[in-house]
Formats: C-alpha cells, sequence, structure tokens
C-alpha cells in the first residue's frame, strides 16, 4: 500500500472540471448540503484550542510583567528580551544549541544511511532484528534517558563496569557530572533514539528505487561503491531530506532526554534553548515566554523547510 | 513515490511504481550465501546493542535492593517483588491511572473527531481542503516543547491545571495531526464504487460508510489508534508543566520523580518503567510498517 499525500478526490471525477460534490448529488444530498464544516470544524476547534491560543498566550506573555504567582502586573515592552539577551549565559545556551542539533542530526543521517542499507539486505531473521530497532522508538525517549542516566552511574552503572572490564577506563567515572563528558553522552542518546525513524525511512526510500536501474548500472560494469553513489544516493535524495528536516525539529526540541540526564546543569552549562526556557520559567515566566518566542520562530522556520522538502500537495 | 520527482515527467504519477518495484528490488529466494550470513552476524550484533539498555532495565528491576550497588552483570538472585512493591511503596499507582485515563481518553477523543473530518477530506472536494490538510500537517510539526510556556499561560487562566481533561484535550490536539493524515489515505484508497453498490442495493449512507467503508480502512484506524495511545501513554513534558501536584501526574512524570528523591531506588524505578516500555514496543510492532508514511505526510513511501 502506498500511502502518499492524501489524493484529491478531484481526479476521480475528472474532465467534469468544477462540478465536484457529483457523487454527493447522487446520494440524496446529505452530505453536501451541510458542506465541510460539520465533519472537520472538532479538528479545526481542536486546533485553535490547543496549539493556536497557547501561540498567541506566549507571545502576549514574553511582552508582559507576571509575578511569581501568576499575577499579570501590566505591560513590560520589550524588557523581558533584553533580560533574556543579557542572561549570563545565553550565548552558551544558543552555542550549544546549535552544536547539538548539528552534531547529533548529521551523526544520525550517517548512521541511519548504513543501518538502512544493512537491514535492506536479505539475509537469515532480518524481520526480529528490524524489531529490535524500533524499540527505542516506540518506548519513552525519557525512559531511555533514565536508563541510560542509571547505566552510568559512578557506583554500578553497567556501562562504567563494561568500559573498566575493557580497560578503557581506570576507575570509575562520574560522566555527567562534567559538562565534557556529559554532552558526548546526552548526544549519543539522542543518536540512539533518533535512528530507528530515520532507518525506516530510509529503508521505505530505497524500497523506492525500482531494480531495473541497479540492473542496468551492473550491465554497465558499475561497481558496488560508484552503483551506491551514483544510482543509490541520488535516488534516496527526497527521503534523505526528509528524514533530516524532521529530525532537526525533534533533536531541536528533544527537552526530555537533557532534563532526564543533568537538567541542563551543572549551571547551565548542558541546557539547550527549551531546558533554557523550562528553568526560566521558575523565576520569571514572561521571561521564559520570550525564549519560547525565538524557540518557536526557529521552528517556524524548519516547518517551512519542511513543507518545501515534503511533497504533501504535490497533486495540485 | 520518491522516484517521481527525479523523473519529473508530465502528469503526476500514479501511484504504481512503488508496488511492483518493491518486488523487482528482492532477488528471487535460493538459500543463504556465506556473505548474508557475514550480514546476519553484524545486524543481530546491532539488534542486540538496540535492546540492551532495555534489557538492562529489566534485570534492574529485578535486581533484589542489597545487590544494587553490586558491580555484576547479573544479580544473584531475581527479586520477582519489586514489581508489586513498587506500586505499594510509592504512589505510582496513581501516576499510572492517569496515564491510563490520558491515553484512553485521548485516543478516543482523537478518533471521534478525526474519522469524520477525514471520510469527507477523502471524499469530498471543498474549498479550503488545501488549508485544511495544510494546517493538519503543520500542527504535526510543532511540538509542545515549544509552546509549553503558552499552554501554560492558557491552561492557568482557565484554571484547568492539575486535571485529566487538560491533559486529554492537549494530546489529542498534538496527536490529530497523524490521524487526520494516516485515516485520510486510506480512505481515498477504498474506491468511492464501494460505497456506491452497497446504497444501490439500499443501504443508507451512513451504513455504507460504517459497514462497508470503516471495515475496510480498518488498518488506517488501528495504525492511528494504535499511534495516538503510544504517543499520550510517553508524553511527558505536558504532564510537566500542566500538573503540578504529584498525585496528578502521569506516570513518565511520575517515574521522573523519583529521580529528585534522596536516594533513588532503582529497582523500584525501573520495576515501573519495564511496566511503562513492553507493552509499547510490542503494540509499536504492529503498525510499525505504516507509521513512517503518515510521519512523513507520506512524502517518503
Amino acid at each position: 500500500m502506498s500511502l502518499k499525500a492524501p489524493p484529491s478526490p478531484a481526479s476521480r471525477s475528472r474532465g467534469r472540471g468544477g462540478q465536484s460534490a457529483r457523487p454527493v448529488r447522487r446520494s440524496r444530498g446529505g452530505l453536501a448540503r451541510l458542506g465541510p464544516l460539520p465533519w472537520i470544524a472538532p479538528v479545526v476547534l481542536l486546533i485553535l484550542a490547543v496549539v493556536v491560543w497557547p501561540i498567541v498566550e506566549l507571545i502576549r506573555t514574553s511582552f508582559q510583567n507576571i509575578s511569581i504567582s501568576g499575577v499579570v502586573r501590566g505591560s513590560a515592552g520589550t524588557e523581558k528580551y533584553e533580560k533574556l539577551f543579557d542572561e549570563s549565559g545565553f550565548g552558551h545556551v544558543i552555542g550549544y544549541t546549535v552544536l547539538w542539533t548539528v552534531v547529533v542530526v548529521s551523526v544520525t543521517m550517517l548512521v541511519s544511511l548504513g543501518l538502512a542499507q544493512l537491514f535492506n539486505q536479505r539475509f537469515p531473521g532480518r524481520s526480529v532484528t528490524r524489531w529490535a530497532l524500533i524499540a527505542p522508538w516506540a518506548a519513552s525517549v525519557l525512559m531511555t534517558a533514565i536508563g541510560f542516566k542509571w547505566m552510568l552511574n559512578q557506583t554500578a552503572g553497567v556501562l562504567n563496569t563494561v568500559m573498566l572490564d575493557l580497560g578503557i577506563i581506570d576507575k570509575s567515572t562520574d560522566w555527567l557530572g562534567s559538562q565534557s563528558t556529559a554532552w558526548p553522552w546526552m548526544m549519543f542518546v539522542a543518536v540512539f533514539v533518533s535512528l530507528p525513524f530515520t532507518t525506516y525511512t530510509l529503508l521505505a526510500g530505497l524500497q523506492t528505487i525500482p531494480g531495473d536501474v541497479y540492473e542496468a548500472a551492473r550491465i554497465d560494469g558499475a561497481g558496488p561503491w560508484q552503483t551506491y553513489r551514483s544510482i543509490t544516493l541520488p535516488l534516496l535524495r527526497p527521503a534523505f531530506l526528509v528524514g533530516v528536516v524532521i529530525n532537526l525539529i525533534n533533536v531541536f526540541n528533544s527537552f526530555p532526554i537533557i532534563w532526564a540526564m543533568t537538567q541542563g546543569g551543572p549551571g547551565s552549562d548542558t541546557s539547550t534553548t527549551t531546558v533554557f526556557m523550562y528553568k526560566l520559567k521558575e523565576t520569571d515566566i514572561a521571561e521564559s515566554a520570550a525564549m519560547s518566542v525565538v524557540n518557536f520562530a526557529m521552528v517556524v522556520v524548519l516547518v517551512l523547510l519542511f513543507l518545501k522538502v515534503s511533497r504533501w500537495n504535490e497533486e495540485d | 513515490m520518491a522516484t517521481a520527482t527525479q523523473t519529473a515527467g508530465p502528469g503526476p504519477v500514479k501511484e504504481g511504481p512503488a508496488g511492483p518495484a518493491k518486488r523487482t528490488v528482492r532477488p528471487p529466494r535460493r538459500g543463504f550465501r556465506p556473505r548474508s550470513l557475514v550480514i546476519a552476524a553484524f545486524a543481530w550484533l546491532l539488534a542486540a546493542l538496540f535492546l540492551a539498555p532495555y534489557l538492562e532495565m529489566i534485570v534492574t528491576a529485578l535486581r533484589p535492593a542489597d545487590e544494587l550497588r553490586d558491580r555484576t552483570y547479573l544479580p544473584d538472585k531475581l527479586d520477582w517483588s519489586n514489581f508489586i512493591e513498587v506500586w505499594r511503596e510509592s504512589s505510582l499507582g496513581n501516576n499510572l491511572q492517569v496515564t491510563l485515563l490520558v491515553a484512553g481518553g485521548s485516543t478516543l477523543l482523537v478518533l471521534l473527531v478525526s474519522l469524520p473530518a477525514a471520510y469527507y477530506t477523502a471524499r469530498m472536494k471543498f474549498r479550503g481542503r488545501k488549508w485544511f490538510l495544510l494546517l493538519v500537517l503543520v500542527t504535526q510539526m510543532f511540538q509542545p516543547t515549544a509552546l509549553l510556556v503558552g499552554l501554560y499561560r492558557e491552561f492557568y487562566q482557565l484554571d484547568m491545571l492539575n486535571s485529566v481533561w487538560t491533559l486529554i484535550l492537549t494530546n489529542a490536539a498534538f496527536n490529530l495531526a497523524f490521524a487526520v493524515w494516516i485515516l485520510t489515505a486510506y480512505i481515498g484508497s477504498i474506491p468511492q464504487e464501494l460505497e456506491e453498490a452497497a446504497m444501490v442495493d439500499g443501504t443508507s449512507r451512513f451504513g455504507a460508510m460504517t459497514r462497508v467503508t470503516l471495515p475496510l480502512a480498518l488498518p488506517g484506524v488501528v495504525t492511528a489508534v494504535i499511534f495516538t495511545f503510544i504517543s499520550a501513554w510517553n508524553e511527558f513534558v505536558m504532564g510537566l508543566t500542566l500538573s503540578t501536584e504529584p498525585d496528578k501526574q502521569p506516570l513518565t512524570v511520575g517515574i521522573n520523580n523519583f529521580i529528585g528523591a534522596y536516594t533513588v531506588q532503582w529497582n523500584y524505578l525501573f520495576a515501573a518503567s519495564v511496566v511503562a516500555i513492553v507493552p509499547v514496543i510490542i503494540l509499536f510492532a504492529f503498525i510499525e510498517r505504516h507509521v513512517v508514511s503518515g510521519l512523513t505526510a507520506g512524502s517518503v513511501k
């Protein structure tokens, strides 16, 4: 079954431009007379109430003075934004967010290319191994992060034990206690939970490459690496791009991993902008809203990028 | 459909190529050669690595309290009582109850609102159809994290913090897109002629909808249901922000609170985690094939 953008019903009754409600008219009028509203209104209402309203509220809050207990104390102008940009850790947090997103997404994409290639081969037990691959996807990201926190525990963490036994380290280490070792581990966890979705996306992309293209390459005497570079990679481009953008959005927003493993600490040494936003919420919710507005603007850019690379409306 | 853009020929490419292509990629079955055994060994190793963190959680959940600090890979004896004690000793039982209500409630709500919308969108062409689909797609990309402060302020003003209803509404809203998208694609792929034939035989439109189209769209409905349920079950940030009273928080937040305690009882923590993780991994296996197309808005598959 091929599930692409929902096919437009118009394509079925094509050739009669404009007579789109044709099948309905035949069915005693019920559907068409009421119009689309009763059918789609509940969805639109829910989106307005839970997605659009908070966006408005977010922007409004960022220009207000709000007490700890939540009472609005008049307008703050752009004061909260100035306070945010003057925050001592702010530059560092922005830098770390960029680094976090770029490193995690790049590594995820590279490793997934390899995994997709591997799991596209035929070998005994392929379906079982593919099933094992989905575990980090299905399980809550938070739980996976907590699992790694425990495995990195200094006293009894199994990863410390393994590394001691392999002679990689001499003595048990508090990996999450300092910024320089906490970063790589959290990035590792972020890659780990992003791999299944990305690999499956690329696998779906690989399946759309027709077999006769490879046949032709073989006849022309192309080696495996050459075939991969000049056939597989270019044809995989659409799936790859969609994977990149969806991962950018997810990784940029991945709050639970950092929150569970270090809470962004020590200090705000390991905070991304979303974690920083959450910490600000405890002290000044309006400043936190200002941070959110910045985050939200980032997400909007990424969403526009997604709309560009996905072909959601290619039928029209 | 990835090839569609590459060839970029005139006219839309119908859904055909993906089907036959899939078959031609696979070589005929004739036993496995040594090369594929090497590949298999590598793949099995990777699969084990992917499962390892979850197996370690299960092992920890079975460790007796006095063996928690031992640097051993496996405990000397297994302590199954952790699975019972954790619910008795902590308040996680309340959190599990909240999670069940929220996941069940939001799944039901998603189904109730998305089925009619998907049916209409798949069957009718109407003004604003494209805008509706765009709105739905964009909400899929907006995750709650960036909107947390706005969500908090909204439900604070409505005096609806610490309410199961709030979590049901919010979880439903952020998972609507996937359901609408996948259901529209499924229903759209079912020939309308089937419904019309049933109506010629004297069935009402509603009867045709519920007794002809819906059963055929069942795989899509099941996918939407399981996906929504899992997302709501796993949700953390909204639960953390919109519920501040420990008893009103979902299981993920409750488990995370365990870490804040003075001495973390890891065996209890993971006994609860295993309950939170294992069912969804098994459920997910049923829908894995359909999820990619739903999440990428069908642009990959």
